[in-house]
């Protein structure tokens, strides 16, 4: 028996939105709550063209990369100092132990409290999302480094900082970035939840605004594009990740 | 340069003295556990030590790893996997400050002398056994160590590979003429390897030698033990024969040994050097005796066997898995037999 092959990734989309096309057109569902794909092209266009949706999405991009960034870098540092300073990590982790696992959004009230709907809650929320997964990457990525490496660098007459900058990092660093590829797609999905609940702008919150005008075909039109942006942002990661380790 | 160890302590030496001579190297064996991989870090600032280590004159015990210029060769090679053969072997160089043209003309010097110049590219992944092996030497050779620690180069390879690596690391020590520490727990390969050896067991240096002085006069039971004890004999009379060889009689039993013109006062061999088998091995009737198993321990993974032939004791020491695929039990008589190569002759008192 002859197997099927394996379809190019473009043709399961394409045949996914040609049902839903048809779906809307011949009236299986009301086109004002599934507007069809083709009508959600012009509605695309026609949110280009005012600067409320540009706006949001530049807000909402901009706080997912400086939250992002601040909450990569600090769980880097702690993550390689922990790694590097067992005394250090013992003092720490059993604070991070108790305050990973509770859900960034639960945070939200909180940090509502202590820093108001404004920018320093979005970047707050999404800083503590990312630092905690980066930090244990890290951590784990430095302690998986084999010990007879760490040997080698120093008996090979390297410093510690040239161990730490040329054995430990490049060692580690597949393991970061495979921590901040699954935080980046986080990061996105915990800002929107913020931007609905308590940040008047956003991408988040123009959705709920348009939930309330019952605009089905904006709400679809930012979670197309959302979800490109989540696509975007997890494959820039996976590129970084494949060009750092081709050695592997 | 010499290498001094004097009364080193720690978690797993029980106060180590060992002499290296400049240009030589020292064997050193021993059961697992013994701290032989120990004293090599201890050695390279790895680990932390009371007692003395000196390199020429000067004590190196306040100097960090990174400053003590000793080259390690460590058993899992510890290449960088991140790194190509040209940059593993690199490394040391640049953290020594090297740069641009003199940088470039030491790495190729290295990669020559080890004949790894085509694998300059390639990641270790992508090297067999025997490559990563030379590439991991020439990495430790290349910023000019002034002592050299093995720690079981070879024992990870199969034996035409280690053999002919063996081979190649005898000649460039011989003409780099680099004091050496080679860890080994094979004591053919030790024997092979060092100007003398040294039998390291309980956190302590046994005894150092040359192979006869072990084999011969061993300083104490487990210097004996190790080295064969039971399997060295008498030697009652000999009779020179052609082509290097000499028939001798050892309480009872006639064997063919190696044979320089001197006279042979006794004969040993290591008990991993010995063959059983239980149906007539083929090839030539020469120093093939009959015998019955005696006594059987295990001692995982290896087996000793103890056998009477005529009148004399020998012990035969074999892997679990050779054991059991003989099916021998006590009782069983088997065929014992000693290549010529195995055979050490003393052929006047130490």
């Amino acid at each position: 028996m002859r197997r099927l092959k394996a379809p190019n990734a473009f043709i399961p989309v394409i045949v996914a939105f040609s049902a839903w096309e048809v779906a809307s057109r011949v009236g299986l569902k009301e086109a004002i709550l599934l507007p069809p794909p083709s009508d959600l092209l012009w509605t695309f266009l026609w949110l280009l063209k005012g600067k409320e949706f540009l706006w949001a999405l530049v807000k909402s991009s901009l706080r997912v990369l400086i939250g992002l960034s601040l909450g990569a870098s600090v769980g880097f540092a702690f993550g390689v100092l922990m790694g590097l300073k067992e005394t250090l990590d013992r003092w720490l982790s059993p604070i991070f132990s108790l305050l990973y696992p509770i859900p960034s959004l639960g945070w939200l009230p909180l940090l509502l409290i202590w820093l108001g709907p404004g920018e320093g809650l979005s970047v707050a929320l999404i800083f503590i999302c990312s630092m905690f997964p980066v930090l244990y990457n890290t951590l784990t990525g430095i302690r998986g480094v084999p010990r007879e490496l760490l040997y080698a660098s120093k008996v090979l007459g390297a410093s510690p900082l040239r161990t730490l900058k040329e054995v430990l990092l490049p060692l580690a660093l597949p393991q970061i970035l495979t921590g901040l590829r699954l935080e980046a797609g986080m990061a996105w999905r915990v800002l929107l939840a913020a931007e609905m609940i308590a940040i008047p702008t956003g991408i988040g919150a123009l959705m709920w605004k348009a939930e309330s005008l019952m605009r089905v075909d904006v709400i679809l039109v930012c979670l197309g594009v959302l979800s490109f942006l989540c696509f975007a942002f997890e494959r820039s990661f996976l590129w970084l990740e494949r060009r750092f380790t081709r050695w592997r | 340069m010499e290498v001094r160890v004097e009364g080193l302590e720690n978690f797993a030496l029980k106060g180590v003295d060992l002499t290296v001579g400049e240009g030589e190297v020292v064997a050193l064996v021993g059961p697992t556990g013994a701290g032989k991989t120990t004293l090599l870090n201890a050695i390279a600032g790895l680990v932390p030590y009371k007692g003395k280590v000196k390199i020429g004159q000067n004590p190196i015990d306040h100097l960090p790893p990174e400053r003590r210029q000793v080259g390690y060769l460590f058993q899992g090679l510890a290449l960088f996997p991140h790194m190509t053969v040209w940059e593993n072997v690199a490394f040391g160089l640049k953290a020594k400050g090297l740069k641009g043209q003199a940088l470039e003309q030491r790495v190729e010097e290295v990669l020559e002398l080890l004949r790894i110049s085509h694998l300059r590219g390639r990641y270790p992944k992508d090297l067999s056994g025997g490559e990563a092996q030379r590439v991991a030497l020439g990495r430790t050779l290349a910023p000019w160590p002034r002592v050299l620690l093995l720690d079981e180069p070879f024992s990870k390879l199969d034996l035409r590979t280690s053999k002919y690596l063996r081979t190649e690391f005898k000649r460039l020590q011989r003409s780099l003429k680099i004091t050496t520490i080679f860890v080994t727990h094979n004591v053919t390969e030790a024997f092979e390897m060092g100007d003398r050896v040294a039998l390291m067991a309980e956190g302590k240096i046994q005894q150092v030698g040359i192979p006869e002085e072990l084999m011969f006069k061993p300083s104490n039971d487990l210097v004996s033990r190790y080295f064969g004890g039971p399997n060295v004999f008498e030697c009652r009379s000999f009779t020179p024969l052609d082509s290097g060889l000499a028939q001798v009689d050892v309480g009872g039993l006639l064997l063919l040994v190696p044979y320089t013109g001197k006279k042979i006062t006794r004969i040993s061999f290591l008990p991993w050097n010995v063959h059983l088998s239980k149906d007539p091995p083929p090839g030539p009737n020469v120093n093939r005796l009959m015998g019955a198993v005696e006594k059987v321990e295990h001692d995982p993974p290896f087996v000793r066997v103890e056998l009477t032939v005529g009148p004399k004791r020998i012990l035969v020491e074999m892997e679990e898995e050779t054991y059991n695929h003989l099916g021998l039990r006590p009782k069983d008589h088997a065929y014992v037999v000693l290549p010529l190569r195995a055979i050490r002759t003393l052929e006047s008192e130490l």
